[in-house]
């Protein structure tokens, strides 16, 4: 972690102590979603919350050492098809698309491994927002406007040379 | 297994698996995206053979889950859509070489594709607007996908007015919510001919017109739509202008006024006489303004708008034969203008500009590119024996059938106007001198002529669509589950 770059030192050293906490009560709304309010959505905005917050106090590259773009968008991608496949398993082991297969007993109601597959479904979604709302923070905070010397302003280049 | 939540699932779950395995070996993009679509096409025939089907996802029966319908029309628009979109990927396997990123380009076009073919299958009105909005965020970043400074400015405008018609949408499903207290499709339908047509369900119908008309792109609200088309690459431009501005445009208008409110009631208020009125503004507008472009792919853009206002009237009349010219109008025009946009694409691609004035006796050089493009101007102007004669001809047929005979002659006129401009641009572009700096042009690859030769046979062959036997398959159930109106209702409900 460099010094130079981020914000003082105060707000470093308080960002390391909660960090864990969030990242933790963020996992918390996704696991418990379908007991306690919240969710796989909120769960993963809490999640991503806490890269945000790492980036906001240490500078960009802190976050990207330990999640680069890369494997974000590689996470967001499995959490889409965890869920679809969770979905597809209703449609092989019960009669329909997005079906809850698992069996869903009285005396588990308000335990922990309850509601057959919602709690899976949520994990993926967890999954999914967090990587995603992640990447959207870091693109925004690392695509910048280039002004080019002739005055025209550009976001990215597309290779020229069109014909092959 | 049912095939029916496939139809969006696949391409979903594609455009999520794609970006993963295929950032070390950029063919397997290709495959995959090929594979999908083409599956896709398969399964779409097959659901011909089903006929009508109501599936409940998850289990849960209509007015509480959301459930999926497929009539003769989702059938017909089902087909409409992953035909041209099999055509569209097989084209962008050399098209999209010269753009940097090939898997977010297949996975975009698969997420858009699921919002299509969602919107198609869906029997909930908010389940059709979540899926409508996959489409379109997926056209928002795929129109802004050459990231040039033009590209990115339509792609913006195209993010302002799309949304300000999702808003227009999200409104007027909300009031339907609270008048009705239900989100389902027949649920709504079968409670509002219980409610006497008040000032709240009118404000709805507007706001319908509205954002649907925004997305359809009829006139007053067309403006986005000559600068996203011809800024979108190739492949992308044809999918908006022969499938988007159809499926999320006119199929929710034929839905919802034909099936859930009920055309006698709409016509208590000249709801259909104001939606002729805009259309009849489309065709002369689009059309007048085509003559006068220079761009290309512009050009064409142009010529959709148009062409939507045929659809718009001929669906606006009511009658049996004004349903059947306008999905046929709609079918020919998807496959031509995709062909149209793919020929384009090709001479973009080779000659590196779009305007025309620098274009000039290509025939000779780009043979297939050539007779593809004359295929789709052809059919467009409505030359027989081509499709788009046929299309015309019934629209111009319904309309005297139905006793309007000044919007007859109106039509035949706009469509002078139509082989006019066509007639302008062929000239430019195909015969003529052929320009100096012209001379060691080549044909475009071979995935890209393979693409607009299927194309191309398509659009000739299409009039076979009016032969007794394939018309009973394919266009008949979906004008009769048109006409039996708001039977969807108890279909749904019974089922």
């Amino acid at each position: 972690m460099s010094e130079k770059e981020g914000l003082s030192i105060i707000v470093k050293v308080v960002t390391r102590w909660i960090v864990g906490f969030v990242l933790l009560f963020g996992l918390y709304i996704v696991i418990f979603g379908h007991l306690t309010p919240g969710g796989g959505f909120p769960g993963g905005v809490v999640i991503a919350g806490t890269f945000v917050l790492l980036t906001l106090a240490f500078g960009k590259d802190t976050p990207l050492r330990k999640l680069n773009s890369t494997l974000a968008s590689e996470l967001d991608s499995t959490g889409a098809i965890i869920f679809l496949g969770i979905a597809l398993l209703g449609l092989y082991f019960g009669s329909f698309f997005a079906e809850n297969f698992l069996t869903k007993l009285p005396s588990s109601y308000f335990k922990l491994f309850s509601a057959g597959v919602i709690p899976w479904a949520n994990l993926a979604i967890g999954l999914k927002v967090g990587a995603s709302i992640f990447m959207v923070f870091i693109i925004l905070s690392v695509t910048r406007v280039v002004g080019l010397p002739s005055g025209e302003k550009k976001m990215t280049r597309k290779p020229t040379g069109r014909r092959k | 297994m049912n095939v029916l939540p496939l139809m969006v699932a696949l391409p979903l779950g594609m455009g999520f698996l794609i970006p993963m395995v295929s950032r070390k070996n950029r063919r397997t993009a290709d495959v995959l995206g090929n594979l999908a679509t083409l599956s896709l096409l398969i399964m779409s025939l097959y659901l011909f053979k089903i006929g009508n089907q109501i599936y409940f996802m998850g289990g849960w029966k209509p007015p509480l889950g959301i459930n999926l319908v497929l009539d003769g029309l989702s059938a017909f628009f089902l087909l409409i859509v992953n035909l041209v979109a099999f055509i569209v990927t097989l084209y962008s396997v050399d098209y999209m070489e010269v753009y940097t990123s090939k898997l977010r380009y297949y996975s975009l076009f698969l997420l858009m594709l699921a919002g299509m073919n969602g919107v198609v299958l869906t029997g909930d009105i908010f389940n059709l607007f979540v899926f409508l909005e996959i489409a379109v965020i997926s056209a928002y970043a795929l129109v802004g996908f050459g990231t040039e400074a033009e590209e990115l400015e339509a792609s913006f405008k195209y993010l302002v007015l799309g949304t300000v018609s999702s808003i227009f949408i999200l409104l007027g499903i909300g009031f339907l919510y609270s008048l009705t207290g239900t989100l389902n499709l027949a649920d709504i339908g079968s409670k509002i001919s219980g409610i006497s047509a008040g000032h709240a369900f009118w404000f709805v119908v507007i706001l319908f017109i509205f954002g649907f008309g925004l997305k359809a792109a009829l006139v007053p609200f067309h403006a986005w739509l000559p600068d996203a088309h011809p800024s979108a690459p190739a492949p992308i431009s044809a999918v908006l202008s022969g499938l988007l501005i159809k499926t999320l445009g006119i199929y929710p208008f034929l839905r919802i006024f034909y099936n859930i409110f009920g055309f006698p009631l709409l016509e208590t208020r000249f709801i259909p006489q104001i939606l002729m009125f805009l259309g009849g503004a489309s065709m002369l507008t689009g059309a007048l303004l085509a003559l006068v472009q220079n761009d290309v792919k512009r050009m064409f853009a142009y010529s959709s708008v148009s062409n939507i206002g045929y659809i718009v009237i001929a669906f606006s009349l009511g009658t049996p034969l004004g349903i059947m010219a306008a999905l046929l109008h709609t079918f020919v025009h998807a496959t031509s203008k995709a062909l149209l946009f793919l020929t384009a694409g090709s001479l973009e691609y080779r000659l590196e500009t779009r305007n025309i004035k620098k274009m000039g006796g290509l025939m000779e050089k780009m043979p297939i590119t050539g007779i593809s493009g004359n295929i789709g101007f052809l059919s467009l102007a409505g030359i027989p024996p081509l499709a788009g004669f046929w299309s015309k001809l019934f629209i111009i047929l319904a309309l005297l059938d139905a006793g309007r005979l000044g919007w007859a002659i109106f039509t035949i006129l706009v469509s002078v106007l139509t082989l006019g401009y066509y007639l302008r641009m062929n000239r430019y572009v195909f015969f003529g001198p052929l320009k100096k700096n012209l001379q060691r042009i080549k044909e475009s690859p071979v995935f890209m002529t393979a693409s607009m030769l299927i194309l191309s046979l398509i659009t000739v062959f299409l009039g076979v669509i009016l032969i007794p036997h394939l018309r009973s398959i394919v266009l008949d159930p979906a004008v009769r589950s048109l006409i039996n109106g708001t039977k969807y209702i108890s279909m749904v409900m019974g089922g």
